[in-house]
Parts: structure tokens; sequence; C-alpha cells
């Protein structure tokens, strides 16, 4: 026999929009759809767009605030500045690239604080988002890099970008019908999706991981039946939650940096071969 | 035709389960193996920390194209 559940009882009248009655409201990718913040014209500007542009604004305006006045004796702002710009310089490109990267350090120190500062919004209240959990941005991210280091690798090495791709020096040459093929696929089709999914999956886990424990610890705590197993869940979950967002920081520096780390890898095929 | 055995529900989750244990082998090994290539030439940190995220980030995309699976197949036919 079932009991009939009052819809009034604690647990069906919250967390509009997620269905599942008077059970769990487990999330799923719906929560990533929200309805448009405002609209102009046929123009919906969803959330995602909207932290967007608020990223790229706080990048804009640090960075120029940092280097306005650059002096001899770094302060403030500008010592944060240079601190993360020689991060990508000595770090990432100096490293992976070497000689003739130096002119890729604005393109992936764009990309590293871009990246950093969206993942980041992830934890931040009131945001609480990341836009790089939605696909269209890391693919967008991912073509600009593919569009720039294999054009840029013919450039610079001519067909012999392509030679030193796909054909691998040092291997006895009736090797090359297998890895031919395969060198083809995994370095010019699977490489772009790849880097574009890694960021995206990372990000979307993360945040349905969150919402998870903040609806489980809103969900069991329930103020009308007290009961043992209630208290210990919701303290449980919020504990989790606590603990993961600590964790979701450390990721989205984390895939921050693998980002331009594979962006610097791939530019270095195309200065110096693979 | 009869069935003998059928499975529905969230295959998905189950695909994500199977595509989760090789990268998980994976990354432990890289990571095991880079903890200990620190501990043998403490100096040379920075060089093995990135080979060791490249090496992650690697094998965990494997993973992760599994883990968006179930969200993009869901339950399938009840």
């Amino acid at each position: 026999m079932t009991v009939a559940i009052p819809e009034t009882a604690w647990g069906c009248q919250f967390v509009p929009g997620l269905e599942g009655g008077c059970g769990f409201p487990a999330p799923n990718a719906s929560i990533f759809f929200t309805d448009p913040v405002f609209s102009l014209g046929p123009f919906n500007f969803t959330k995602p767009m909207l932290l967007l542009w608020i990223g790229v604004a706080i990048i804009v305006i640090f960075f120029l605030y940092a280097f306005m006045r650059p002096k001899l004796v770094p302060r403030g702002a500008q010592n944060l500045g240079e601190l993360g710009y020689l991060f990508i310089r000595d770090g990432i490109v100096k490293d992976v690239i070497g000689k003739g990267g130096t002119k890729f350090v604005p393109f992936l120190f764009s990309f590293f604080f871009l990246i950093w500062i969206l993942n980041l919004f992830e934890v931040i209240p009131v945001a609480q988002f990341p836009p790089t959990s939605m696909f269209a941005l890391p693919v967008a991210f991912a073509l600009i890099v593919y569009f720039t280091w294999v054009p840029y690798g013919f450039i610079k090495q001519g067909p012999g970008f392509l030679k030193s791709m796909l054909f691998p020096s040092g291997i006895p040459w009736p090797m090359y019908f297998l890895l031919t093929p395969i060198e083809l696929l995994s370095n010019f089709i699977v490489r772009p999706f790849t880097h574009a999914v890694r960021l995206f999956a990372n990000m979307f886990a993360g945040h349905l991981l969150l919402t998870t424990f903040a609806i489980a610890a809103w969900y069991l705590f329930n103020p009308a039946s007290f009961s043992v197993v209630g208290v210990v869940g919701s303290a449980g979950s919020f504990l989790m939650l606590t603990i993961l967002t600590a964790f979701e920081i450390l990721i989205g520096a984390l895939q921050a940096y693998i980002f331009t780390l594979l962006t610097a890898v791939y530019l270095s095929d195309a200065v110096s071969g693979h | 035709m009869t069935l003998l055995a059928e499975v529905y529900g969230s295959i998905g989750s189950v695909g994500y389960g199977l595509a989760a244990i090789g990268p998980g082998i994976g990354i432990g090994i890289i990571f095991g193996q880079g903890v200990q290539a620190i501990a043998r030439q403490p100096e040379a940190y920075g060089v093995i920390r990135q080979n060791m995220l490249l090496g992650f980030a690697l094998a965990e995309a494997l993973a992760l194209i599994g883990f968006v699976v179930p969200f993009i197949f869901g339950a399938g036919p009840q």
C-alpha cells in the first residue's frame, strides 16, 4: 500500500522547473537551458551569454588597469598582471613551443585568463554557472585554435608540415600504410573534437555535481518530520557541496591550464614539426 | 522473432561506467609514475608536472566522452 503524499508536503513545491513530483528532483541536462534573461527583438540574451560578456569585460578592464601606466618597479595590479604574463610566457610557451613561440604569448594569455574566469563563474555566488559548460563555447575556442595552428603550419613549413604530421620519421616504410591513416585521424579530426569536449564535459559534470548536492542538502532537510537520517543526509550533502566547491575551483584552474597547454602543444607542431 | 534477452533503461549510464575503467587505470599509472619521477629527480619538477598533466588530459578525454553519452541518448525506449 502506498501512502498518498499531500501536494503541500516538503519537497513538492520547491525548485520550479525540475520534474519529479514529490520525489527527489534529480537535476538533468535541462538545468543548463534556462529562460532568457532579457530579449532584444529576435535575440534572447541567456545567462551564459551575459556571463561571457561580463567575463570578457572583467579581463579587459583588469589588464587595461594593470598595464595602463607601467612602472619599472611594478606595484599592486601590475604585479599580478606581470605574474600572469610570466606564467604563460615562461611556464608554457618557453617550455613547450620554445624559440619562435613568443608571438603566440598574447594568444595563449587571452585563452588562459578568459577560460579561467569563465570556469570560476561556476562557484561565484549569484553567477553560479560556468558558460564553458555550454558546448558551443568550447567548440568555438577549439575551432579558433584549429584554424590557427593548421594554416600556420602550412605557412611556416609548407608541404613539409603534412610530412611531419602524417609520416613520422625513423620508421620502416611499410609501417606508413598503418600509421598514416591513424595519424591523420588523430591529428586533424579527433584533436579539435577532444580539445572542445574535454573542457565542456569537465565543467558540465562539475556543475551537475554541485547542483545534485545542493538540491540534496535542501531536499533532505525537512523541518516538518524530524528524522536522524534526514539530518545526517542533509548535513552530509552540505559537507560534500563545500568540499566539491573547493574541488571545482581547482578543476576550473586546471582545465584552463590544460586547454592552454594543449593549444601550445598543437602550435609547437606547427612551428617546429611533430 | 523471439527475444531471448533484453536490456533497457539508462544503458548510457552503464556505458559511462565501462568507459571510465580504462582512463581510470591510465590516470592512476600516469600520476603514480609522475610522483615516482618527482621523488627520484625533484629538480625536474616543472617538466614532469607539465607532461603529467598533459598525459592526464589525454587519458581523461575518453572518460569524459563517455560521460556525455547518457545525456545525449537518455533513458532510451522503456
